[in-house]
């Protein structure tokens, strides 16, 4: 069991800054999410916590261990998980899980023992004969993972695991995961660029852009307080509504922000709930069965009509009919809205 | 355009059509020497005279009753798995050096094909020069190094002839080899790699039970290509002794052109040369079986 201490880490790969300054703190035990897109540098980051890449500059600490030197990955006490599962398809699905143990020189018959058990957690005990190519993408997952538990690491490195999985898949096998980790309680770094397996995992996320760290915090810190409007509207499906406001009692060059969820029909609220109304140009209503998207736009009064696209979740609940091509009266909680720097994209008091 | 359909359109013709030249290149410059060299190898037709006689199994006989064809029959087993297994074990080292990152390694790998570039012939006359009776630098390097003291005469000593012949052999395909293995390198997922190195297996490890049998299938290949080089070369040993001293390093090819076409014996030497086939076909299966056997669906 141990944290991870990452302090100003950088990676440069000649002029591309692949990880640019990274500093994290990540708890014993806990599960971090590192959410970014492709070229985000997140992988970058994982891959220098495993050990096979070496930082330009910057201090990784695991434990009281200091690894970012000459600590190779195999003195680190991590344990890896590949996107495309990195079995060895020459050998059997007991001989892959067996093979750290292999490489540690445990003996033969405690070897025997944890493979077994390990198969047991993950139950594949009835394919330990079987080689990977006879396994479907599921099976494989958890043989991966199985490899990876048995050496005990103090931490946990998954590099997108649930990404080659059908989307049917994926959500029993984040679950599994979920739940597996909070029984062994081991410290988890999880790279994926989804954010729905982010916030669906994550003890806390860290949001990534261009091998810089957005914003750290728990799912619910990160999705209804984005620190800026790449958070914003990076997390959250459909993102975050942003509206230049030409409101006369914000500061000039303020942007509001408000999730798609809080933007409902003024005759949803009552009279006693303090709203900012809109006026709302309907543009197309999508019917998805839990929930209606409406696309419009905001309309103001004197002002030229906006081509910000604007989108409203309404919840089966509200069977109010939306005519396409009308104007409608929304409204947004105030205490739902958000207000950024229109130049810096950073987050501002009201 | 036009209207109806034209050759283009028929793939079964356009099909027969682009085929046809390879077909007859193969059928006249492979499939009729090896069916006539059959006939010949049953037959007692010499090189002076068209005349063509029946003679049976005899020029059969008469070959495995001489022992200088079955110690030719030896010395190609020999040459043959003893070249290999130098090619294998080289050429899978250098691709692992040649793998690495460092400055010059495109020249590196283009010093190492320089081999397979060269004519046979060129090669094993440079080769006649360093195994040299007089002027061996092989002799002289370690003699002025103080690593031997007596003298090693390469290609007089019959033991010594056949030692030379291989390290041609290998010298000759290993280029070919190494490219075939890095190739097979390159092929092997990063993450498989990675994964072992996660995992703690060290270098020997990662070589023996990982890359090694990923590799297997492609090694078959460049050894099948191996064997067939050089069971069937003329060059490098018709330079190199000439089958000598006394007849004791023929190989099956040289012997043949000895028997068949120096010696006038065309029925003869066709028997000599037929003897590859079987030899030959044998270890093409064998190859073909380890290749697919040991085959895997990398995902």
């Amino acid at each position: 069991m141990a944290g991870i201490e990452i302090r100003n880490l950088r990676k440069h790969f000649g002029d591309l800054h692949a990880v640019d300054g990274v500093s994290l703190s990540i708890r014993d035990g806990e599960f971090l999410v590192l959410l970014g897109s492709s070229g985000s540098g997140k992988t970058t980051l994982l891959r220098m916590i495993a050990g096979l890449e070496r930082p330009t500059s910057g201090e990784i600490h695991i434990g009281d261990q200091r690894v970012d030197g000459d600590v190779p990955p195999r003195a680190r006490g991590i344990a890896m998980v590949f996107q495309s599962y990195a079995l060895y398809p020459h050998r059997t699905v007991f001989q892959n899980i067996a093979f750290p143990l292999e490489a540690a020189r445990v003996p033969r018959k405690q070897i025997d023992e944890k493979v077994r058990w390990a198969a047991e957690l993950f139950s594949i005990s009835r394919y330990l004969d079987r080689y990977p190519r006879q396994l479907s993408g599921g099976e494989r997952q958890r043989v991966a993972l199985c490899r990876a538990l048995v050496r005990d690491p103090k931490v946990f490195l998954l590099d997108e695991p649930l990404a080659n999985l059908d989307a049917k898949l994926r959500n029993t096998a984040r679950d599994d995961l979920k739940r597996f980790q909070r029984q062994i309680q081991t410290t988890t770094v999880y790279v994926t660029h989804d954010q729905v397996e982010a916030m669906g995992l994550g003890d806390r996320i860290v949001v990534m852009e261009h091998g810089k760290v957005r914003q750290v915090g728990t799912p619910q810190e990160v999705y209804e307080d984005p620190v800026d409007t790449f958070v914003a509207t990076f997390v959250g499906q459909p993102p975050m509504n942003l509206l230049e406001g030409r409101d006369p009692s914000l500061p000039p060059r303020t942007v509001v922000g408000f999730r798609p969820e809080h933007f409902l029909p003024k005759s949803v609220f009552g009279p006693a709930d303090d709203t900012r109304p809109f006026r709302f140009a309907v543009r197309r209503v999508e019917y998805l069965g839990s929930d209606r998207y409406v696309y419009g736009s905001v309309v103001e009064p004197g002002a030229p009509p906006s081509d910000v696209t604007v989108i409203a979740k309404l919840p089966a609940t509200i069977t109010l009919s939306i005519p396409e091509g009308e104007t409608h009266e929304f409204a947004v909680p105030r205490r739902a809205l958000r207000y950024f720097d229109a130049d810096t994209g950073l987050k501002r008091a009201p | 355009m036009t209207p109806h359909r034209t050759i283009a359109d028929r793939e079964d013709v356009l099909g027969a059509l682009m085929l046809a030249p390879s077909l007859g290149y193969v059928i006249l410059l492979v499939g009729v020497p090896f069916v006539f060299a059959i006939l010949l190898s049953f037959s007692d037709a010499t090189a002076g005279s068209l005349h063509f006689g029946w003679a049976g199994l005899r020029n059969y006989a008469a070959i495995l009753g001489d022992p200088i064809f079955l110690r030719a029959l030896k010395n190609s087993a020999i040459v043959t798995v003893g070249s290999q297994v130098l090619v294998v074990v080289l050429a899978t080292a250098a691709a692992q050096v040649l793998r690495a990152t460092f400055r010059g390694k495109r020249f590196a790998r283009f010093v190492l094909l320089l081999p397979w570039a060269v004519p046979v012939s060129l090669a094993a006359i440079a080769w006649t020069w360093i195994f040299d009776s007089t002027f061996s630098v092989i002799n002289w390097t370690l003699k002025a190094t103080g690593l031997m003291h007596g003298w090693l005469y390469w290609l007089g000593d019959p033991t010594l002839a056949l030692l030379a012949i291989i390290i041609v052999q290998a010298w000759r395909i290993f280029p070919f080899a190494t490219v075939i293995v890095l190739a097979g390198l390159a092929s092997i997922p990063q993450e498989i790699v990675e994964a072992a190195i996660v995992d703690g297996a060290g270098f020997w490890r990662r070589l023996i039970q990982v890359e090694l049998p990923l590799l297997m299938p492609v090694v078959a290949v460049a050894v099948l290509f191996g064997v067939v080089y050089t069971a069937t070369d003329l060059g490098v040993v018709y330079i190199l002794t000439g089958g000598g001293p006394a007849n004791t390093t023929h190989v099956l090819p040289t012997l043949a052109f000895q028997r068949g076409i120096l010696g006038a014996d065309l029925g003869q030497g066709a028997a000599i040369a037929v003897f590859l086939l079987p030899f030959l076909i044998v270890v093409a299966v064998a190859m073909l079986r380890l290749a697919r056997h040991t085959e895997v669906g990398a995902r």
